[in-house]
């Protein structure tokens, strides 16, 4: 069955008396441990289509259903809902809280799903030995190198078990080396049977994918499976 | 109702973690509230304490007494006029006693300050009231030792004398003071009776503690000339609800015996505590409303301060609302986080202002009496939550309306 189901979704903004029409007529279909690449140069509306897949906008028009649930017409307390059960955001600029510690940022969002104090902290420090940082758990992220704060992001992301990971430009704050770090990463969680959404505008970070969907003024350009794929094979965790 | 609760208590967590990074603001913020709530309870704790201490006051003086008196307590009328009247003299006394049916006791009563002695203790400036011993029975009076003097005592005009609670206490630390002579002016009186505490530090020289009581007859003949000083005439109602009457009365006898015709107004004032109360009352109201206006404007403008923090505090971190919302967090969820944070912030504040009001309270006790009230400890939390949610609930209101889109492009 699909995770991702989109038809003819268009997405118009009003600047002023001005009318952004930043996703036109985009439709596709995302399945299970899928590992797709969205691709565009600025302005190509995939900021838009990343924010529509994550639920943290709706469409003006069209379908979304997500496992079989239409969300289009959710509001705004069953897209958090969502959000929190569903969805796992890793962000370019990570998006910590950076008061507090990894700890305490990874079972966030097990604390909005309702997640007992015991429990969760277990959880939360099972995901953070996942990515490496099992020495880290205490530090607070203005501790932490850019890479490893990336990590964290990602073991929130993984915390909830959710149905997709939605990586926005993960890369995008990185060197190349530690980028490359995160890629590997990635791929772990792929391979784990996890199904990733990723957003990005280098086509060395694309190739990682299985399937990459360019985008292109608000429509899609081409949908293309990937025929040599890049599978980096040294492994730096225990992702499992 | 289980998961409000959870969220409830997670939401504190959160706004606790919130405050405890940012101490500085914190305690800044809290100082608003802090000052406010200990202004205002001080004020009320101050207040009441002057109201009980004035209440206990005149009771002790009894409320169903009439003063018949030269002089007005409470009139607008001319000075010069009532300095004109006759004096009231001992003679007039006696007539009214005889004439009026109703009161169950009509002193005469005149004052003098002197100085009191007792060996090397002396107290200055002492009330001295000279009466007949039917005065105890217009008042509420309470004994520590002794007794009153007698009508034998009172009209022989012996020299003895009854000591308020404070006298004894200076001139007797060992509470002796029993059948002791004191030197009062230059005579000798011996003391025959000695009041429990009555009183009531607001009613000054007037307050029983502070005065000595001897016969009439001996304050004319060692202090004031008999024919010099005028006297005043305690008239007690047989019961509360006869105290018109008996007014209506005395009016009307003091006429008789001043002499006067149908057509001359009265040379004399019937004075009663109710006109003191009223006094008091419109005084005292004043300065209560004016007293917790102005204490109500300190918390007031901590509340504003509180606002104007969270507002700040919600554009700061716009990013982390984001960040929250993109993670799960709903509306709710946001809007009971701040309101959780700006509600610790006052009830954190307002119970170290209660505290301070407290200790505040206690060491003004010693020169001024305080009363602190259950109910004024309850309205101060009660007002400090309050004030929380009140000036967290705009601020918050925005915080969790922002659309986590853009809240997390904003830097």
């Amino acid at each position: 069955m699909n995770i991702i189901n989109i038809e003819h979704i268009a997405k118009i903004y009003h600047l002023g008396f001005e009318e952004v029409r930043a996703l036109s007529d985009v439709s596709l279909k995302i399945d299970k441990n899928e590992y797709v690449a969205i691709m565009g140069p600025s302005g190509s509306g995939k900021s838009t289509l990343m924010n529509m897949l994550g639920c943290l906008d709706t469409p003006t028009s069209g379908k979304y259903d997500f496992k079989g649930v239409s969300v289009s017409e959710m509001n705004d307390n069953e897209l958090a809902r969502i959000r929190n059960k569903e969805i796992g955001f890793v962000f370019q600029t990570f998006n910590l809280l950076p008061r507090s510690d990894a700890l305490h940022n990874v079972e966030l969002p097990l604390i909005y799903s309702g997640i007992s104090y015991a429990e969760r902290r277990e959880r939360a420090e099972k995901a953070l030995v996942d990515v490496g940082l099992g020495d880290r758990i205490k530090h607070k992220p203005n501790e932490l190198s850019g890479g490893q704060r990336q990590r964290v992001a990602v073991a929130r992301a993984l915390v909830t078990q959710p149905s997709i990971i939605l990586a926005d430009e993960p890369t995008g704050n990185l060197d190349s080396k530690t980028g490359e770090e995160i890629m590997q990463l990635l791929n772990e969680i792929h391979n784990n049977g996890n199904t990733i959404i990723l957003v990005t505008h280098e086509e060395y970070i694309a190739a990682h994918a299985a399937r990459i969907i360019r985008l292109k003024d608000g429509l899609v350009e081409k949908d293309e499976i990937v025929e040599r794929r890049y599978e980096p094979d040294t492994k730096i965790s225990g992702v499992n | 109702m289980r998961y409000i609760l959870f969220e409830l208590k997670e939401g504190l967590l959160i706004a606790l973690g919130a405050l405890r990074s940012n101490k500085v603001r914190t305690s800044l913020t809290m100082l608003g509230i802090f000052i406010g709530i200990t202004v205002v309870v001080l004020m009320s704790t101050a207040i009441k304490g002057i109201d009980n201490s004035f209440q206990q006051g005149i009771s002790a003086l009894g409320s169903d007494v009439l003063y018949i008196d030269k002089w007005a307590w409470f009139s607008n009328e001319d000075w010069w006029r009532l300095r004109n009247r006759d004096n009231i003299d001992m003679e007039d006394y006696e007539k009214f006693k005889e004439l009026a049916r109703l009161p169950v006791a009509v002193a005469p009563v005149i004052n003098s300050q002197q100085t009191v002695k007792y060996q090397d203790r002396r107290v200055e400036g002492v009330f001295l009231t000279g009466s007949s011993s039917d005065y105890v029975k217009t008042t509420n009076f309470t004994f520590d030792q002794g007794r009153f003097y007698s009508e034998i005592e009172s009209n022989a005009s012996r020299q003895v004398g009854v000591i308020g609670s404070e006298i004894a206490k200076e001139l007797f630390p060992r509470g002796d003071a029993l059948d002791k002579t004191i030197k009062i002016g230059g005579a000798n009186f011996k003391i025959v009776g000695v009041l429990s505490e009555q009183g009531s530090f607001i009613l000054g020289p007037w307050n029983p503690d502070n005065q000595v009581f001897i016969p009439i007859g001996s304050i004319f003949k060692n202090f004031v000339a008999q024919h010099r000083g005028t006297i005043t005439l305690n008239v007690r109602a047989p019961n509360p609800g006869l105290v018109e009457e008996t007014k209506a009365e005395a009016e009307g006898v003091m006429r008789k015996v001043r002499g006067l015709k149908y057509d001359e107004e009265n040379d004399f004032s019937i004075n009663q505590q109710e006109g003191l109360m009223e006094n008091y009352n419109s005084v005292v109201g004043v300065i209560q409303i004016a007293g917790l206006f102005i204490t109500g404007l300190s918390l007031f403008v901590g509340a504003i301060g509180i606002m104007n923090i969270m507002f700040v505090s919600v554009r700061e971190r716009t990013r982390e609302i984001g960040i929250r919302k993109a993670i799960g967090a709903r509306k709710r969820t946001i809007l009971s986080q701040f309101l959780l944070e700006s509600s610790a912030i006052c009830i954190l504040g307002g119970i170290a202002g209660l505290i301070a009001a407290i200790l505040g309270s206690m060491a003004l006790n010693q020169y001024f009496p305080t009363s602190i009230q259950v109910d004024a400890v309850i309205i101060a939390i009660g007002v400090s939550a309050i004030t929380g949610i009140l000036s967290g609930l705009a601020p918050a209101y925005t915080a969790s309306k922002l659309d986590p889109v853009e809240s997390l492009r904003y830097e």
